[in-house]
Formats: C-alpha cells, sequence, structure tokens
C-alpha cells in the first residue's frame, strides 16, 4: 500500500531463511524459561496486588491533599500495571507453560471493562492474525479513523483528531464497544442476534462490577473522603487510559508502518508473516521502567513476532531482533514515547484531510522475481 | 438475620470490593494456609534418608482433612517454574502432634519432581496439595498377623502403616540393592531391637532378586498373614499370582505407584472423550484438523499457536509441539494449544 514497498529488496528465499532465524530466537528462549520467569511474574502481581491495596488505603483519608495525590498516584500505576505488564501479557498465553491455574489465559480477568476472553477474540486473534491488514485488522484506526492514505476520505474523518483524544479519555470503554464490534452489531437486524446480544450482556455485567467498585463501594467506605476518593478513581481511571492508549497508538501508527493490502496476505508463508509483523510495528526506547510500565509493549515488534513468549525476554530478544533489520535492510522503527506518540497524532492530524491518490503503485514482487 | 446470611453478605461485599480479583487473591498474599484458602502446604524441613531419597516435612493448609495410614497424597511443585503434580505415600503417622505430615521420595532417573524434591527442595516453599486418597490401608480390626512385602521406595506407605499401629505380630520383608539403600534403615532396625518388628532385608545386588516362590522360607506362616505389598509391578505381579495360587488371594492387598506409563511416539489413535470420537492421526496433523475432519467442535482462532483461543485439557496421552517438538504429557490440569499439537502416541482431549 505504501508508495514504496521497503521489502522489494528481499528475495522469497531470503524471506524465509529470515523466518528460519526468527523461529531459532524463539526457540532459545522456550527451551530456557524457567523458575526465574516465573518468579518475575508471580512478583510483579504481588507488587501490583500490594501497590492497589495501599493506595486504596491512603484514599480513605484522601481529603488531606497529600493522601489524595499520593494514593491517586498509586491507583493510577496499579492500575497501569494490571493493564498493561499482566493482564495483556497472560491474556496472550505468555504465562500458560507454568501451568498455574490462576495465572492463566484461560482464567485471568483483569482491571478493564472488556471480559477477558472477548478482548483476547479481538485482540489476540484479529488483531495479532491480521496485522495491519486493512479491512481485516480493525485495530487500525479502531474503525472510527483514516490511518493510511489509500484509504478513503469522508468528511467525518475531519473530526478524527477529537474522535481520538475522546477514545483516549475513555479507552477502556473504547475497547469494549470495539470488541464487541458495535459499528456494525448496531445495525438493526444484527442487534437482535442472540450471540451478540450474550456478548453485549457480558459487556455490561462487567461495566456494573467495575463502576460499583470505583465509583460507589469504594467511595462509601471512605465515608468523609466520599468525594475526593471519587475523583481520585476518576482521575486513576483517566490516567490509565490515556497512557495505554498513547503506549498503543505507538505500536503501529507512527510514520514509517507499513500497512497492507487484502490481497496480499493470501497464501502467506511463516517467513512473510514474519516480514509483516517487522514492518507493521513499531517500539518505543527509554529505560527499564519505562518498559516496564508499557507492559514491554515498547518491543512492540518482539511482540508481534512471539506474542506468547513472556514479557520479560522482550529485552534480550529485541537484541537480536535488530540485529536481523539490519542484515535484512529493513528499518526498524523505533524512538522515545514522545516522538512517537508526535508521530502517531500527526498522522491522525494529516490523514483527517483528504489527499490525492499515490501515484507510485506497489512494485509487484513476482514480476521483480521474474526479471531478475 | 442469622449469622450465615450476615457472613455471606459480607463476602458479597468484599467480592464487590476487590473486583475483577476475588477476596482470595489477596489473602493468599498474606496467609496462604488459611482455612478456606485452595489446599497448599509450606515445606518445613528436608531430611536426607539415602544417597537418594528424602522425607519432606509439610505443614499443610488449614483445610486438610487427614490422611489414613498407607494413603498417598498428589503434590503440586513448581519445577524450574513449571507446576507439575506427582503422588507420594505419607510417611508420617496420623496421629503426629505437631499437625505436619511427611513424605519420602526417592530420585529416580530423570525424575523431574523427585529429584527437585530430593536435592533442591527449600524449607518456606509452597507446595500444592490434593486431599489424601487411596484405599491401600489398614482394616478396621485388628488383624493377629502382619506382612508386609516391599521393594524400594513401596516401602514409604509401609511405613507410613508401621508408624501408625503396633500390632503384635509383624514381619517385614524388604528388597533394595544394597544396605544403604535401604530407606528408614535405622528407624527399622530400632524396631527390630525394640521387639516390635522381624525384618529381612533382601539385597538384591548380591542376594539377587526375590524369588517368591520361595518367600515360605524367610516367612513360613505367610499364608496366614494379612499381607500389604508395595514394590515394582513384577513383584506385585508375582505376588499376586502366587497369594490366590494358594487360594488366599484376600490376605494380599498392593499398592502400584504410576501405573500408566506415557510412550512418546509418531502420531497415534486420538480419542476426543467428550464427543465419544476416535481418529487415527499421523504425528503431523494438528489436533484441531484431526479433530475437525472427524466433526468435533474445536474451539479455535489464528490456527497458528499464537491466539491461545484453541487450548483444550489433554486428559491421556502425549502430545508434540509441531513448532518446537516439545513433548507434553497428560496431568490433571495440563491444557494444549490444538493447533500446533499433534499426536505423539494414543491420547485424549477433551472436547
Ligand atoms: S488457534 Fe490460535 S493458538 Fe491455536
Amino acid at each position: 500500500m505504501t508508495a514504496i514497498d521497503p521489502t522489494a529488496h528481499l528475495t522469497a528465499e531470503q524471506i524465509e531463511e529470515l523466518g528460519r532465524e526468527l523461529d531459532a530466537i524463539r526457540d532459545e528462549v522456550i527451551a530456557g524459561r524457567g523458575e526465574k520467569d516465573a518468579a518475575y511474574i508471580r512478583k510483579v502481581i504481588s507488587a501490583q496486588r500490594t501497590l492497589e491495596l495501599v493506595s486504596r488505603g491512603v484514599l480513605l483519608f484522601s481529603f488531606f491533599p497529600p493522601a489524595w495525590l499520593i494514593g491517586t498516584a498509586g491507583l493510577s500505576v496499579a492500575k497501569i500495571m494490571d493493564n498493561m505488564e499482566i493482564g495483556h501479557n497472560i491474556l496472550h498465553g505468555q504465562w500458560d507453560w507454568m501451568r498455574d491455574p490462576k495465572i492463566h489465559s484461560t482464567t485471568w480477568e483483569w482491571d478493564h471493562v472488556s471480559p477477558a476472553d472477548q478482548w483476547k477474540h479481538s485482540h489476540n486473534e484479529l488483531h495479532h492474525t491480521y496485522t495491519n491488514v486493512i479491512g481485516k485488522d480493525n485495530d487500525l484506526g479502531y474503525g472510527i479513523m483514516r490511518v493510511d492514505e489509500d484509504q478513503k476520505w469522508h468528511p467525518f474523518h475531519l473530526g478524527q483528531p477529537l474522535w481520538n483524544f475522546i477514545n483516549a479519555c475513555f479507552f477502556e470503554y473504547g475497547i469494549a464497544a470495539y470488541d464487541l464490534e458495535l459499528g456494525k452489531n448496531l445495525h438493526k437486524r444484527r442487534r437482535k442476534n442472540p450471540e451478540f446480544r450474550a456478548r453485549a450482556k457480558a459487556v455490561g455485567r462487567k461495566i456494573r462490577k467495575q463502576v460499583l467498585k470505583d465509583y460507589v463501594i469504594h467511595p462509601l467506605l471512605s465515608g468523609p473522603s466520599f468525594l475526593t476518593t471519587l475523583a481520585a478513581t476518576f482521575t486513576a481511571n483517566l490516567v490509565r487510559n490515556i497512557w495505554s492508549h498513547s503506549v498503543i497508538m505507538c505500536g503501529h501508527f507512527p510514520e514509517g508502518v507499513q500497512v497492507f493490502e487484502r490481497r496480499s496476505i493470501k497464501g502467506e508463508t511463516r517467513g512473510q508473516w514474519y516480514l509483516r509483523q517487522m514492518m507493521g510495528s513499531a517500539n518505543i526506547s527509554g529505560s527499564r521502567a519505562m518498559h516496564f510500565m508499557t507492559g514491554n509493549l515498547s518491543h512492540q515488534i518482539e511482540h508481534h513476532l512471539f506474542p506468547d513468549l513472556p514479557s520479560n525476554r522482550y529485552a534480550e530478544v529485541a537484541v537480536k531482533v535488530r540485529a536481523l533489520f539490519e542484515k535484512y535492510e529493513l528499518e526498524y522503527v523505533t524512538g522515545p514515547l514522545p516522538k512517537q506518540v508526535f508521530s502517531a497524532w500527526h498522522k491522525v492530524f494529516r490523514l483527517s484531510l483528504p489527499n490525492k491518490k499515490p501515484k507510485v503503485k506497489t512494485p509487484d514482487r513476482e514480476q521483480e522475481l521474474v526479471a531478475a | 438475620m442469622t449469622s450465615a446470611t450476615l457472613r455471606s453478605g459480607a463476602w458479597k461485599l468484599l467480592e464487590m470490593i476487590t473486583t475483577p480479583l476475588l477476596p482470595s487473591d489477596y489473602l493468599d498474599l498474606v496467609s496462604p494456609l488459611r482455612a478456606g484458602a485452595d489446599l497448599r502446604g509450606r515445606i518445613e524441613a528436608v531430611h536426607p534418608e539415602t544417597a537418594d531419597a528424602a522425607t519432606i516435612v509439610i505443614r499443610p493448609g488449614r483445610g486438610w482433612r487427614g490422611h489414613t495410614a498407607g494413603q498417598y497424597v498428589r503434590i503440586g511443585v513448581d519445577v524450574d517454574g513449571r507446576r507439575l503434580w506427582r503422588a507420594y505415600s505419607i510417611t508420617s503417622p496420623t496421629n503426629r502432634q505437631d499437625g505436619r505430615v511427611t513424605i519420602t521420595v526417592k530420585a529416580i532417573p530423570d525424575g523431574k519432581v523427585s529429584n527437585h524434591l530430593v536435592r533442591r527442595a527449600k524449607p518456606g516453599t509452597l507446595v500444592q496439595l490434593d486431599q489424601p486418597t487411596g484405599d491401600f490401608v489398614l482394616p478396621q480390626a485388628k488383624p493377629a498377623k502382619v506382612l508386609y512385602l516391599t521393594a524400594g521406595s513401596g516401602i514409604t506407605p509401609v511405613m507410613g502403616m508401621l508408624r501408625d499401629i503396633d500390632f503384635d505380630d509383624v514381619v517385614m520383608v524388604h528388597c533394595a540393592p544394597q544396605p544403604q539403600d535401604v530407606i528408614f534403615r535405622n528407624e527399622l532396625h530400632d524396631l527390630v531391637t525394640a521387639k516390635k518388628l522381624r525384618l529381612t532385608e533382601v539385597h538384591t545386588d548380591t542376594d539377587g532378586m526375590l524369588d517368591i516362590a520361595r518367600l515360605g522360607e524367610l516367612v513360613p506362616d505367610w499364608a496366614e498373614r494379612e499381607t500389604w505389598a508395595c514394590g515394582p509391578a513384577g513383584l506385585l505381579d508375582a505376588a499376586e499370582e502366587f497369594w490366590s495360587g494358594h487360594g488366599v488371594g484376600e490376605r494380599l492387598h498392593t499398592e502400584r505407584f504410576r501405573p500408566g506409563i506415557v510412550v512418546a511416539g509418531d502420531g497415534g489413535e486420538v480419542t476426543f472423550s467428550a464427543t465419544g470420537k476416535t481418529v487415527d492421526a499421523d504425528g503431523a496433523t494438528p489436533l484441531l484438523d484431526a479433530g475437525e475432519e472427524a466433526g468435533v467442535l474445536m474451539p479455535s482462532g489464528c490456527r497458528m499457536g499464537i491466539c491461545f483461543g484453541c487450548v483444550t485439557p489433554l486428559k491421556a496421552g502425549a502430545v508434540r509441539d509441531l513448532r518446537t517438538g516439545e513433548i507434553t504429557e497428560a496431568e490433571p490440569g495440563v491444557l494444549i494449544q490444538t493447533c500446533v499439537s499433534a499426536a505423539a502416541g494414543p491420547c485424549d482431549i477433551e472436547r
């Protein structure tokens, strides 16, 4: 789709060789998974629980401003940890190998209004299989935005910076709606579909529980701090939403990330699949704390290549993956968070306006191979 | 309001406070052995018995219901980060005052759990427990004469019995390669000195295997004794034949460890036990495809091992991961991704 195909210089054999090299990296991590990794996730989980407990405790006294600040900050971090490093990764099955039924993709539930199983379907299954394929991967713009020059422009897109901002603030609800495929299911006929209704009900139930906990029970427990606790929880949810929205935007939206056409994935080989993940994702550079707070989604490229490897291993995998990018002369899109967030937002603004259709077509690989 | 409804109301409120987690997720942080928690135990000590056997002292959680001498317990141990379950006989008496129980484990070659427990387990570690079970136990009415026939680690359930109840007339025939391989040797000899036990050790490295047909030479009145036997399958098979051949089969009680040995091969018969379908699958066909072909409704998603939308319990047998070649054997609670697993021998998939 992009005017010039940045992988055009690779032969079919090279792409398969690349696939084998990536498989080898994966195998090595799998063979080395062990006690340390298990201890890591357990430690993160109990740290998260402790932090949440303590923060909620501090918020009982949130009428006192410093307590409000500390409690809100702690709760925000706890919620980010729950969604990012813990929930997202467990639901990917990254820790299923431990065989601990309490830390398992089939049993985990997260602090999020989208029920885990619905999210697993739309995220693990659709997004990770059809990464960046227009028309198949709805993560591209969440069905409300235009994210590529080749997508048809519609006056509705003029407002997309605003839609994106609202989506960021209420991101967890956006995701729940997205997992329900509300856009297409709200049509009269689809609304009645029993399967859709069951899923909508499950979301309703989850929302009710989450809202009750955050905005009724905990404020009530705080007694005289009712209002301040309410404000604190709202703020923590807002912070968590904006943070995860930003991190996730950096995964596939910054400039330099490729999108693909539906027909380009027909009969895709393993090597080609890997290549698409490499070209369709972008990283965030930064400190260890930064990687942790993004749930290691700062290693989005590595995560898309190996979505089920334990997240604590992405950093070491990244070094090897990056070497492969260099070897095969491909662009490893990465940068610090502000730069990537700016880049993604810039795209959102740019594509809210119509553009001319690009003139240059994607070079047809087969023809090239024949010519070579 | 009764106190029960009050309590359940309070619990409901707690659940609302902790959603989407459960109150127990938080309680586990501070008190994993409390009443009402999933049954666990904490390893409190590890005592070497022989060069390759050790006794593990475990404090079980409050939910522990206690055992009967001779029973075993399934225990889930995290080895290299992965939870593995094995069954071990309980070797402590039922009336131990401090509430702890012991299992005695012999490290078998390549045994992941047994080697871990004997050589690497540390006091303080939590392990998962099931309630004790097994019907290799003593009867309510005391038999007048008892024979314990054991070999190797087969002595462990019998040790639990020996420590539990004193009988008037007890004989034990125990086989081990060499004297130093006899687990609990000192304690057994103490019992002999105290005239509570008559013991015959058969050291198979020097004496050769025990020939059951010649048991009468060691224990002339064996046929009058209520007998409990535990050891390798060969010994138990021979014993069962011998006892029933003499028409006293009902006097013999046996315990077999690990009856089903999984042999990982290439392909095999796949049973989908929930639907009752069976197919022959080769070692290269994903079980997802094999099942669908047989008309079984299989959950699926990406079909390439990344979404975990196809995980299904493996009830029996072994499967091979088509990507890594890794073999997974059935154990309670083991789930597999059917889209990237193929049969490695006969197996049973719960669909
Ligand atoms: S179908 Fe996606 S992991 Fe098996």
